[in-house]
């Protein structure tokens, strides 16, 4: 217990005294959350949309009202025809079209299902993706709206979770989640990895190994301050994500804590793992960054939906500790659920094997 | 540019002419008032304690580091403001070689030749003349790491010398390797200096220190002593370089 | 035996590389035994297998009774090591280094302020305490190095090339400490590439290409010179030598030792042919006792001739 102490507070003093790799620490997940946040929002303000209302009525003078209302869309254009709208992409005057046909107001009425066209610009992919999504979310919820009214049928739409938990589709709620498990994956499994490779390079280790210390210790000692480093980040992204981009907190903070410590022992693990293997530093920071950082950032759905990938890959997403992380911190940010017996022990073991697998790794001999 | 007009500044015959170095590091004076001057193709001994100043002296003298006050002349050139100049007028070498291991000697020598400008025939004709010298010429597919240490200095050497530098710094050349070997080195710097190059050495290896004309000893920033091995020997009364060192450094 | 530190028959290599090729040798607690020779003679390598870190090949490493691969745990607990690298933490204080190594030697705090004073004294650190180790000079670098190899009170230490690279005041200080440790009672190790350190070493092992040349005291080692010797002084040392072989005297090894030449001779005839050579020069000739690198010179270029055959 002592050498792990010891380990640890000297592990503590290497931290507090770089002072460069410090800043890095602290700053890099700010700069993220700010860059990631403040682009990713304005990419959804002032979507322009062009509209087609052939029907002139009522209600479809309220859907175009509505359009507007979340200020991520801004109407350019009042077409008058179908044959205006084609042009208008290529000019690039607007993203997507809304075409509110002949009936709308008289099938609406009568709790048929509506035909709204929505056209999309498909060059840009992402945003007009967004875009398909929330003009379809603007509709449905017109039609519940006056389905409702008109004490008539039900609505003939059924109606997506995401677009549910996620009503305005912003997607600072949906990627700070993302966030927090990609700089604790960077920030955790470099740092480590850097930890015991830079030790062999100095000839540091040779000295360590020369006295009565046991593998486990070593990690012990070398895992506990990063916890700490760990813990600082994720509650910076989260306060960023909270106070600067409204991100709702829906669950408990407490199950939020519990589920990143959690994930930062694997992050650990998996860099003292990489570290123990590595003959060298540099060959440790690039494992690091392949092994960990880059399927964080595409595989675990932090960008894209796993669900849409191909089988083979979408195995390998479930392998990832960042996909069943990402599903547990929007579950209790999002939707408030704090318990995920399934992610939890995947996690889990996830955990224990890797640090099993770094303190077996470990050598106490040089070869 | 104007380093052909330093030239014709220099003093003549004198490889090295230094006058009034010096160098702070905050309230630290690394290297304080320093007067010296070396002939051209002679072996200079630059001896002293670790931490007397001696490695700040030398990166002072290779452009490297500007000098606080005072002057240096490097092969006629103005030490501090004429650096590229000075750069190529000068060889350098240090006990951690500057080699790349993973290319072979070949390789080694070709981008040592390209950083100062040689290629084609003229670094061909130049390795032709020296790798036959240094022992070389049967390694020159050999990658540099898996050469014996004895053989690795002689490239770093050879590196250090494809540009004919008129002054050659060797900092600790022969760390390490074996008396045998050591004899060789030595002999490569025999030869140098005999066919005009001028030689600054350090060493730790008093026995060194005999076979270098003339030899300082730093101590704290100073000179304490100049002079040939014999006029240090009759000056302290030590037996040999070891006692003289330990004299003038404990006194 | 009961020697504190023990090496029979090593054997240790990397791969199809050998390092060390049967060593043999055992340092009695109290004394200091010097492993000399250049780098790549397989000295580290030696060293790593009596530390445990190194496994080896074949034959057996002992320290304290002890068997360095079996029972390395027990091992480490009484030897201390100071690898070649400097090898503390440059951005932690002298002090801290120092704590974090009696903290995992699991040294109690009562013994660790006792041990830790001690050490400064000794030293002379202590003004330092404060000080960053990547501050310190080459030789205060080397004496705290040495003060965390100590701090857990062992019985066998363990050096490898402490004085590499620091100037002479410095390692005649350094050698007074050691040999006030041994003193102390403690079985020492050193390596080292400088031949004169040879003399202050009560047995010496002269190494080359994984092999002992010569080994027992220092006394004995030069006694073993198999060969007469003279010694030139007097002369134009360079003019000498151009003379000694441009005369081609078979048999004749002539060897630039500082001021002087060594003439490593068998008989009185190559003896002569070489004065002769030499005459008007002011060359004085006179017969001298071999020095440690006189035998190391020799033993080597026989071992590389062996080779070569």
């Amino acid at each position: 217990m002592k050498r792990v102490r010891a380990l640890a507070a000297k592990e503590l003093l290497h931290i507090l005294r770089d002072r460069r790799s410090l800043a890095v620490a602290v700053l890099m997940p700010v700069v993220m959350v700010a860059l990631y946040g403040a682009v990713i929002d304005m990419e959804m303000h002032d979507l322009p949309v062009a509209v087609l209302d052939q029907d002139h009525s009522d209600n479809s003078r309220e859907l175009v009202r509505s359009l507007g209302a979340g200020g991520f869309i801004v109407e350019t254009a009042r077409l008058e025809q179908a044959a205006q709208v084609e042009p208008g992409f290529r000019r690039g005057a607007f993203m997507a079209a809304l075409v509110i046909p002949r009936g709308y107001s008289r099938s609406v009425a009568d709790g048929e299902p509506a035909t709204v066209q929505v056209l999309v610009d498909g060059s840009d992919a992402a945003t007009a993706a967004m875009a398909a999504n929330y003009l379809q979310a603007v509709v449905q919820r017109e039609a519940r709206r006056i389905a409702a009214g008109s004490g008539g049928g039900a609505p003939a739409f059924t109606v997506r979770p995401r677009v549910w938990f996620n009503p305005e589709l912003r997607s600072a709620h949906f990627v700070v989640p993302g966030l927090v498990a990609l700089v604790l994956m960077m920030i955790c499994a470099i740092l480590t990895s850097i930890a015991i490779a830079r030790e062999k390079e100095t000839g540091t280790l040779e000295q360590i190994l020369t006295t009565p210390i046991r593998p486990a210790e070593v990690i012990a000692g070398k895992v506990l301050p990063y916890v700490g480093l760990g813990a600082l980040d994720a509650a910076l992204i989260l306060a960023i994500g909270r106070f600067a981009f409204h991100v709702p907190m829906n669950g408990s903070w407490f199950a939020l804590a519990a589920y990143c410590l959690l994930f930062i022992v694997i992050a650990l693990g998996a860099g003292l793992l990489i570290s123990a293997k590595s003959p060298s530093l540099r060959v440790a920071m690039m494992a690091a960054v392949t092994v960990t950082m880059l399927p964080t950032m595409i595989l675990s759905g932090f960008m894209f939906p796993v669900s849409s990938m191909p089988a083979p890959l979408q195995v390998l997403c479930r392998l990832l500790p960042a996909t069943h992380f990402l599903v547990v911190l929007r579950g209790v940010m999002l939707r408030g659920v704090n318990w995920f017996p399934h992610e939890t022990a995947i996690l889990a073991v996830q955990a224990v094997v890797l640090l099993v697998l770094a303190i077996r790794s470990f050598r106490l001999r040089l070869e | 540019m104007s380093a052909t007009s330093s030239t014709s500044t220099s003093v003549d015959g004198l490889a090295v002419h230094v006058r009034g170095l010096t160098r702070r590091f905050g309230d630290f004076t690394a290297v304080d008032g320093l007067d010296l001057d070396v002939r051209e193709g002679e072996i200079f001994g630059f001896l002293g304690a670790n931490g007397a100043g001696k490695t700040t002296a030398i990166r002072m003298l290779c452009g490297l580091l500007q000098p606080s006050s005072g002057s240096a002349m490097v092969a006629g050139v103005e030490v501090g403001r004429h650096a590229r100049e000075l750069k190529r007028r000068i060889g350098y070498m240090s006990q951690r070689f500057s080699l790349y291991d993973d290319l072979t000697v070949d390789e080694n020598v070709e981008f040592f030749g390209g950083i100062y400008g040689l290629e084609g025939a003229p670094l061909r004709e130049r390795s032709e003349e020296l790798l036959p010298l240094l022992g070389l010429a049967d390694r020159r597919r050999t990658q540099a790491g898996a050469l014996p240490l004895g053989y690795k200095q002689r490239l770093a050497l050879g590196c250090s010398l494809l540009h004919r530098p008129r002054v050659l710094f060797l900092d600790e050349p022969t760390g390490g390797v074996d008396p045998v070997a050591r004899r060789r080195f030595w002999d490569l710097i025999y030869a140098q200096a005999a066919a005009g190059t001028t030689v600054f050495v350090t060493t730790h290896y008093m026995d060194e220190a005999e076979y270098c004309g003339r030899v300082s000893i730093m101590v704290q920033g100073k000179l304490v002593a100049l002079d040939t091995p014999g006029g240090l020997k009759a000056l302290t009364g030590g037996r040999d370089m070891q006692d003289v060192f330990l004299r003038l450094v404990e006194a | 035996m009961n020697d504190a530190i023990v090496l029979d028959g090593l054997f240790k290599g990397y791969g199809a590389v050998p390092a060390v090729r049967g060593l043999s040798l055992s340092v009695p607690a109290g004394t200091i035994c010097g492993l000399i020779g250049p780098d790549g003679a397989g000295k580290t390598t030696a060293m790593r297998v009596l530390c445990g870190l190194l496994r080896a090949d074949r034959g057996a490493a002992r320290v304290l009774g002890h068997d360095c691969a079996t029972a390395a745990l027990e091992v480490k607990r009484h030897l201390g090591y100071m690898p070649q690298r400097f090898s503390l933490y440059p951005d932690l204080t002298v002090g801290e280094n120092l704590r974090f190594f009696a903290d995992l030697f699991d040294v109690p705090a009562a013994e660790r302020k006792r041990r830790d004073a001690e050490l400064m004294a000794f030293s002379r650190l202590e003004p330092f305490r404060g000080r960053r180790a990547g501050q310190l000079s080459g030789g205060m670098k080397q004496k705290l190095a040495l003060s965390c190899t100590l701090i857990h009170t062992p019985a066998v230490l363990i050096l490898d090339e402490p004085t590499t690279g620091v100037d002479p005041v410095s390692r005649r200080e350094f050698w007074r400490i050691l040999r006030e440790l041994a003193g102390n009672g403690l079985a020492l190790l050193v390596s080292t590439p400088y031949m004169d350190e040879a003399a202050l070493c009560d047995d010496i092992v002269l190494m080359h290409a994984g092999r002992a040349l010569a080994q027992g005291t220092p006394a004995a080692v030069a006694a073993s010179f198999p060969r007469r010797l003279l010694e030139v002084t007097g002369a134009d040392l360079i003019e000498a030598g151009r003379r000694l072989r441009e005369a081609s005297i078979v048999g004749l090894d002539v060897q630039r030792y500082g001021d002087c030449l060594h003439l490593v001779h068998d008989d009185q005839a190559q003896a002569d042919a070489a004065a002769r050579a030499l005459a008007g020069t002011g060359a004085v000739l006179a017969p001298l006792a071999a020095g440690i690198e006189d035998v190391f010179v020799e033993m080597m270029s026989r071992a590389d001739a062996e080779v070569a055959m």
